[in-house]
């Protein structure tokens, strides 16, 4: 008469699991939102951040690319004695002559030159725009564009006229180039033909205003020494041509002259930027915590108010481990669903400030793939204890309501 | 222990009986702790047979519930034994009472428990989630058993639109979905209006009448007196067990 054999186990299949812990969430949709939305600000505030600071690098990559990394340039540097050093008016023309290379322009900057909006302001009162001869090449060389008007051609190069950097022409509070706007440079009015769009590569210029070379040695006594040489070489020669640069430029005194490429700048820039970023993911971090911790009050309180369903559930056959996985998988839904409302808020987030920054859009897909790992480590841990209390009830007690 | 080995020598199990008894209590004991310590079982014997409708009939506190409890291994007793369906509950893990919960046993409360916002068909359907079931079969079968307790045209309702009675009933079906050996209602009439229960004390005599072996909990002697057998319990022991004549 004894029992020798057992009763055939219970068993909740996985997709009833997953179905149990949905009906959950249903039950309360209002209180299921609220706590899914601590985890997605969390999730939403990092995948912003890595998204933005993806896109931004991403778009200095595509400057880059556009610009090219093989653009060097060549300053006099200082002289060993401490004055300024000089290089010699024919460099450009030396520097030219090495082989790779294939463009060379230099701007010359015209000492004891200011420009002003009109003859009277004072002349002490400076307003840091620097005076340059610019060779015609220039703009070619280094990439740059003309926001408006046109650049000075060997023909105006030989006229008091003159080209305005992005900078100088807010600066100046011009923003005319028909002919009708100019400026008084160095004890003359020169006519404004151009403005030029910042120049990333030589960021110099944008703060410059550029004349014709032989209108500054003709009108301000421009002693034709290049401050700047600005060479392109094939990308691959870029170190061999850099090794030689300073003998070629100022054979005299190789020692004074530097030689700097802007690109690594440029691409130094984008990477102090990764700093801020580890700082704001740590703040994501800390709202993806305050989330998993709303998330678990939420599953606490659930187990509390549902005890009769828990008791039911027992008397209906749910071993303890049917009811710990249901109260886990809550918990886990509902931190998903908070991460998936969280990645595509953070995604919309990360393409419209792309979008306003005319910056390429980038997510990287190890960021998608993060936060949905992150959501469901922390809906397993706040749901965790929850689920050991709901699992550990006596059916009785779960049962007798009050 | 001693307590079961009285038991067994006081008691020989009936062997006589062609078919064994659904349920077998020698001697059962439950004690809550705490001060003093409630007797609320205080050594009850009992034996119910395959296809018997039996009323427990008592005051408040007198210890029904608590027998529910322990019939249905929601609860073990502290001593003596329980046997039911031929299992020794004594011997088995939580997890095999869960088991025989979920294929042998099934529950009416007074409080129904059905899930609110879901179908009459599903909270049935519920019935058999723990039986590793897919969800159509267990919906085809929870739409017999509604259609079995007469509310097939109300499968697709939830129990905020349903009447008492009809919610009890929902409960019963679930119960019954499991086709379990034995079923326990502690109070199925508690919360209903007489007519509501009669309709449900009505379906309990169906049911009977197909086979169920059911166990019905009730303080009211009015219902008690309408079931084949009445077991009367006070202070946690056995008062009486009588049988009326067939209806
Ligand atoms: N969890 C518990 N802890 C301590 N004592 C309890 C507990 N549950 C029940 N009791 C006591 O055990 C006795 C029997 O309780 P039980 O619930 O079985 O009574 P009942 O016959 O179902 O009563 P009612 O008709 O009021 O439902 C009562 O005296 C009660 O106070
Ligand atoms: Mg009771």
């Amino acid at each position: 008469m004894t029992a020798t054999s057992t009763p055939p186990a219970s068993r909740l299949r996985g997709r009833d699991t997953v179905r149990v812990a949905f009906s959950g969430l249903r039950a309360r949709p209002l209180r299921a939102v609220l706590s899914a939305l601590g985890i997605a600000v969390g999730i939403a505030a990092m995948v912003a951040v890595v998204g933005i600071s993806a896109s931004s690098r991403e778009q200095v990559n595509d400057q880059l690319r556009q610009l090219g990394t093989n653009l060097l340039t060549i300053t006099p540097g200082q002289q060993l004695t401490g004055g300024e050093a000089k290089l010699p008016p024919d460099s450009v023309d030396m520097v030219a002559r090495v082989g790779p290379v294939t463009a060379v322009s230099a701007i010359g900057t015209v000492d004891d030159a200011s420009v002003f909006r009109n003859q009277h302001i004072p002349e002490e009162q400076t307003n840091g725009l620097s005076v340059n001869a610019a060779r015609p090449d220039l703009l070619d060389t280094i990439s740059g564009t003309v926001a408006s008007g046109r650049w000075l051609d060997d023909a105006l190069a030989q006229f008091p006229t003159v080209v305005l950097g992005a900078d100088a022409a807010e600066r100046l509070g011009i923003n005319r180039t028909d002919g009708s706007g100019q400026v008084w440079l160095g004890g003359e009015w020169f006519t404004v033909v151009g403005i030029l769009d910042p120049v990333p590569l030589a960021p110099e210029l944008d703060s410059s205003v550029l004349i014709g070379w032989p209108v500054a040695a003709d009108l301000l006594g421009f002693d034709g020494s290049p401050t700047t040489i600005y060479e392109r070489s094939d990308e691959d020669a870029v170190d061999d041509v850099r090794a030689v640069l300073p003998a070629t430029a100022n054979p005299d005194h190789p020692e004074e002259v530097s030689v700097s490429r802007p690109s690594d700048a440029l691409a130094a820039q984008a990477a102090a930027d990764e700093t801020l970023t580890t700082l704001l993911l740590a703040l994501g971090g800390v709202a993806l915590l305050v989330g998993g911790i709303g998330v678990a009050n939420t599953m606490v309180i659930a187990v509390l108010e549902r005890r009769s369903e828990i008791g039911l559930r027992r008397a209906l056959g749910a071993t303890r481990a049917h009811v710990r996985r249901q109260f886990l998988g809550e918990s886990v839904l509902l931190a998903g669903l908070g991460g998936i409302g969280g990645a595509a808020l953070g995604g919309v987030v990360t393409a419209a400030f792309a979008q306003t920054r005319d910056w390429p859009f980038a997510l990287p897909v190890w960021v998608l793939a993060g936060a949905a790992a992150a959501t469901v480590l922390v809906g397993a841990i706040a749901g965790a204890y929850p689920a050991a209390r709901a699992a550990r009830m006596p059916p009785t007690a779960a049962l007798a309501t009050v | 222990m001693s307590t079961r080995i009285q038991a067994a020598a006081t008691a020989p199990v009936a062997v006589a009986d062609t078919r064994d008894p659904v349920v077998l209590l020698r001697d059962v004991r439950r004690i809550y702790p705490g001060h003093p310590p409630v007797r609320a079982l205080d050594g009850v014997d009992l034996q119910i047979d395959p296809g018997e409708l039996v009323g427990i009939v008592g005051p408040s506190g007198s210890g029904k519930t608590t027998l529910l409890n322990v019939l249905g291994t929601l609860d073990r007793a502290d001593a003596g034994v329980v046997r039911v369906d031929g299992y020794d509950v004594e011997e088995l893990s939580d997890r095999q009472l869960s088991a025989m919960r979920a294929h042998r046993i099934g529950f009416v409360f007074q409080q129904f428990f059905l899930s609110p916002g879901v179908t009459a068909l599903d909270n049935v359907a519920d019935g058999l989630l723990y039986t590793g079931l897919a969800q159509r079969n267990r919906r085809a079968r929870a739409r017999r058993t509604l259609t079995r307790v007469g509310l097939a045209d109300r499968t697709h309702h939830k129990p905020h639109q349903l009447s008492g009675g009809q919610r009890q009933r929902v409960a019963v079906a679930r119960a019954l979905v499991g086709q379990p050996a034995l079923l326990l209602a502690d109070e199925p009439t508690g919360a209903l209006d007489s007519a509501s229960g009669a309709a449900v004390l009505e379906l309990l005599h169906e049911l009977r009448d197909t086979g169920t072996t059911i166990v019905v909990i009730t303080h009211d002697h009015g219902v008690a007196a309408e079931l084949p057998r009445q077991v009367h319990i006070l202070d946690g022991r056995i008062e009486s067990d009588e049988r009326t004549a067939e209806r």
